[in-house]
């Protein structure tokens, strides 16, 4: 740990005397000095400032598609544009498999949680450097700004399912009652992403070159998910460090619910549930962490 | 009553030096500075190899200061630039985290330190002022109430429904300042924030600000403008180097900070030429305030003219310089401007040396009252500000009333911004 501006120097003094002082009527009492060590998340403070959170996941909504000329037709244009690309890159060039399902229909459901998991990384990443002028004037608890970017590309994907269930049904595929359990999907994609984003927004204050190289992460990233080729192209033996990667699972998951292919692996996704978990918890920790020097940093 | 709204203990800020310019380090240099280190090519004071700051690096923008203040107290903090208000203010609203002490708050904290903060240019008048109170920690529901008299206090109403970057400047800064003005915090933290806007729109802030103080809620002030300070704040602190230099009624604090340098408010020396305002090729070393027999005072007849010396060194040769001075009354309206125009000078490059430039303004003229004198000296070509020192001195006009001054025989109030004596003619055209 290196000794920043905001790095503890010399202990605080003692609670003693506060716990003496009577608080008058029921007002809040705030006590603001140096806490060192490990601080978890306030999630009373969080409750307290839900509304801040809507306005900045409606800001992030309003002003995306502002001064566009197809507005917000771009949700449904940018994955269908890969699936384009895809088909016929690695579906009619390279001829990757698709298990036996059409190509587009293959490449498009996997697309879907892939742009939602890409746009919110991506924008959570830079979102405390983005809004540096909240940062070091107000004060809020600034997991809202990442979570904010989580929650806002969730409505992309709303819109673009539309598109991926007309396809389906283009495609002679039927619904079944196994659509009901993509929430759960959605859900560890965004778990993934809160976990990733908490570290990189964070380091991102302080170094910047993370910002650089967040399209990079993401783009091998992608590589190394199932999305342009099949769980089965990858050999028995690795699919279970495979299976770390949280958006593997996702994927596997929506193809799964959506094409009726076969059902993820219990041990794969186990082994992505344990992997998001301790992300997430070591993100909130470390996010914590580098909080209270953000505004003197950024 | 007086139950305590915020208890300030041993409070101290310590930043890393150039943390706010240089503020991020980068990968790189980390991992240069641990090679290096590896290596054994140490360097120990690098500036960039955070791990090895030495205590030589860091300064403390706030060091050991403590206060306390009641519950409907309005409290003016001043100090010069970078003496810790900013930091004050950072760590009360709670932005930044002190290295040691302690703060206790009791109420609701609303801070001021900008407005505006989080407008969105592509946003309508509308979705800005919900955003924008939202983020100032406002309720949605209590947005829509006071919705209306918001749009109605920034006189935006036609607008309400257009993107904020369509606005002209100062409409923008009327809607975002009236936000921030129907705020109803228990505890408002505000920052200069009044330096905008039109004349009409800063006094009616200051009258919005007037009325919620009335009402019993805790304010903290921060300012450059001494007389807002002293109409609005009963008590002040006075910041100096991060120390807590003097804690009193607003008189006797504005007082203190007036006189850092020797004697009376009228005269300002700086004694050591480190300290002193300036840039590199000037700096100022005096401002005095003076009447026409040469005595330093800050009580001023209003029929005699008084002058307001600078005594400034030149430290390179070779450029022009121009010092400037600007007057302001209590109200902080800005009367004039000043710029030296002796011909002996004007366009003429300056040697190395000391110089004195004084410049008189006529008896007759100031109205009475306090005035606050900015002092500014620039290089011409290239246009290089050397030092801008704010309220550098102040004196008081009085005015006699012994009926030869332009009040005449009135002793009442006289409005106005200056009183100059003119010549009237009255004739008699005839009898009815």
């Amino acid at each position: 740990m290196q000794l920043d501006a905001g790095t503890v120097v010399k202990a605080p003094q003692t609670c003693e005397k506060v716990l003496n002082t009577i608080v008058p009527f029921h007002k809040k009492k705030v006590i603001i000095e140096n806490r060192p060590g490990l601080l978890f998340v306030d999630w009373a403070e969080l409750w307290e400032h839900r509304e801040l959170l809507y306005a900045l996941v409606m800001r992030e909504l309003k002003v995306r598609y502002k001064q566009t000329a197809i507005g917000v037709s771009w949700v449904v244009l940018q994955p269908l544009i890969t699936m384009v690309i895809f088909t016929v890159i690695f579906g009619y060039l390279a001829k990757l498999p698709s298990d036996g399902v059409w190509y587009p229909v293959f490449a498009l459901t996997a697309l879907l949680p892939w742009t939602y998991f890409s746009q919110a990384v991506t924008r959570s990443g830079t979102a405390l450097v983005g809004n540096a002028n909240l940062v070091s004037k107000i004060y809020f608890p600034r997991i809202l700004l990442p979570l904010s970017m989580i929650i806002a590309p969730l409505v992309d994907l709303a819109l673009s399912l539309v598109l991926l269930f007309g396809m389906l049904l283009y495609a002679g595929i039927p619904l079944t009652w196994k659509v009901l359990t993509l929430p759960a999907f959605i859900i560890i994609a965004m778990l993934t992403a809160i976990g990733i984003s908490l570290f990189v927004s964070a380091a991102n204050v302080k170094y910047r070159d993370v910002g650089h190289a967040i399209p990079f992460m993401v783009q091998i990233w992608m590589f190394v998910s199932p999305v342009a080729y099949p769980v089965s192209l990858v050999p028995e033996k690795w699919r279970f460090f495979y299976g770390l990667n949280p958006m593997a699972g996702v994927i596997e998951g929506f193809r799964w619910a959506l094409l009726g292919q076969t059902a993820p692996d219990t041990l794969v996704m186990t082994a992505s549930l344990a992997v998001f978990s301790m992300l997430v918890f070591a993100g909130l920790m470390y996010f914590r962490q580098m909080e209270r020097q953000f505004a003197d940093v950024i | 009553m007086s139950e305590i709204a915020v208890r300030v203990e041993g409070l101290s800020k310590q930043f890393r030096i150039g943390a706010r310019q240089q503020s991020y380090g980068t990968l790189r240099d980390q991992m240069v500075s641990t090679l290096k280190s590896l290596v054994g090519l140490n360097e120990t004071h690098s500036k960039s190899s955070g791990g090895q700051t030495a205590p030589s690096d860091t300064f403390w923008a706030l060091k050991d200061v403590s206060f306390e203040v009641k519950q409907g107290e309005v409290l003016g903090i001043i100090g010069r630039n970078g003496a810790g208000k900013s930091t004050l203010l950072k760590a009360l609203s709670r932005i930044t985290e002190p290295t040691c002490g302690r703060i206790e708050i009791n109420g609701r904290v609303s801070s001021l330190l900008e407005v505006g903060t989080g407008f969105h240019g592509e946003l309508t008048g509308r979705e800005n002022v919900y955003l924008n109170g939202t983020i100032l920690g406002m309720k949605r529901a209590e947005i829509t109430k006071k919705f209306d008299e918001i749009v109605a206090f920034a006189e935006v109403d036609q607008f309400v429904d257009t993107p904020v970057k369509h606005y002209s400047s100062g409409m923008y800064l009327r809607l975002a300042f009236a936000v921030a003005a129907h705020l109803e915090p228990e505890i408002l933290i505000v920052d200069e924030v009044l330096a905008v806007g039109d004349l009409s729109f800063q006094k009616r802030c200051l009258g919005k600000m007037e009325g919620v103080a009335k009402d019993g809620r805790t304010i903290f002030f921060v300012s450059h403008n001494m007389p807002a300070i002293t109409r609005l704040c009963e008590r002040a602190i006075y910041l100096d180097e991060g120390r807590l230099r003097a804690d009193g009624p607003v008189h006797e604090v504005v007082n203190a900070y007036m006189n850092l340098g020797l004697g009376c408010m009228s005269c300002r020396e700086w004694l050591d030429p480190d300290k002193a305002p300036g840039g590199e090729i000037a700096r100022l070393r005096a401002v005095r305030v003076r009447t026409e027999d040469g005595a330093c005072t800050e009580k001023i007849d209003i029929r005699k003219p008084v002058g307001i010396e600078l005594e400034y060194e030149v430290i390179r040769p070779g450029y022009k310089l121009q010092p400037n001075v600007g007057l302001y009354n209590e109200e902080g309206v800005h009367l004039f401007e000043s710029v030296d125009l002796d011909p002996a000078w004007r366009g003429r490059s300056r040697s190395q040396g000391r110089y004195r430039s004084t410049v008189w303004i006529p008896g007759n003229y100031l109205a009475e009252g306090t005035m606050f004198v900015n002092v500014d000296i620039s290089t011409l070509e290239p246009w290089i500000v050397q030092c801008i020192e704010r309220q550098a001195v102040a004196f008081q006009v009085i005015d006699s009333c012994d009926g030869d001054s332009a009040r005449g025989d009135w002793a009442g109030p006289h409005p106005g911004v200056v009183r100059p004596l003119l010549t009237w003619n009255t004739v008699e055209l005839g009898s009815l």
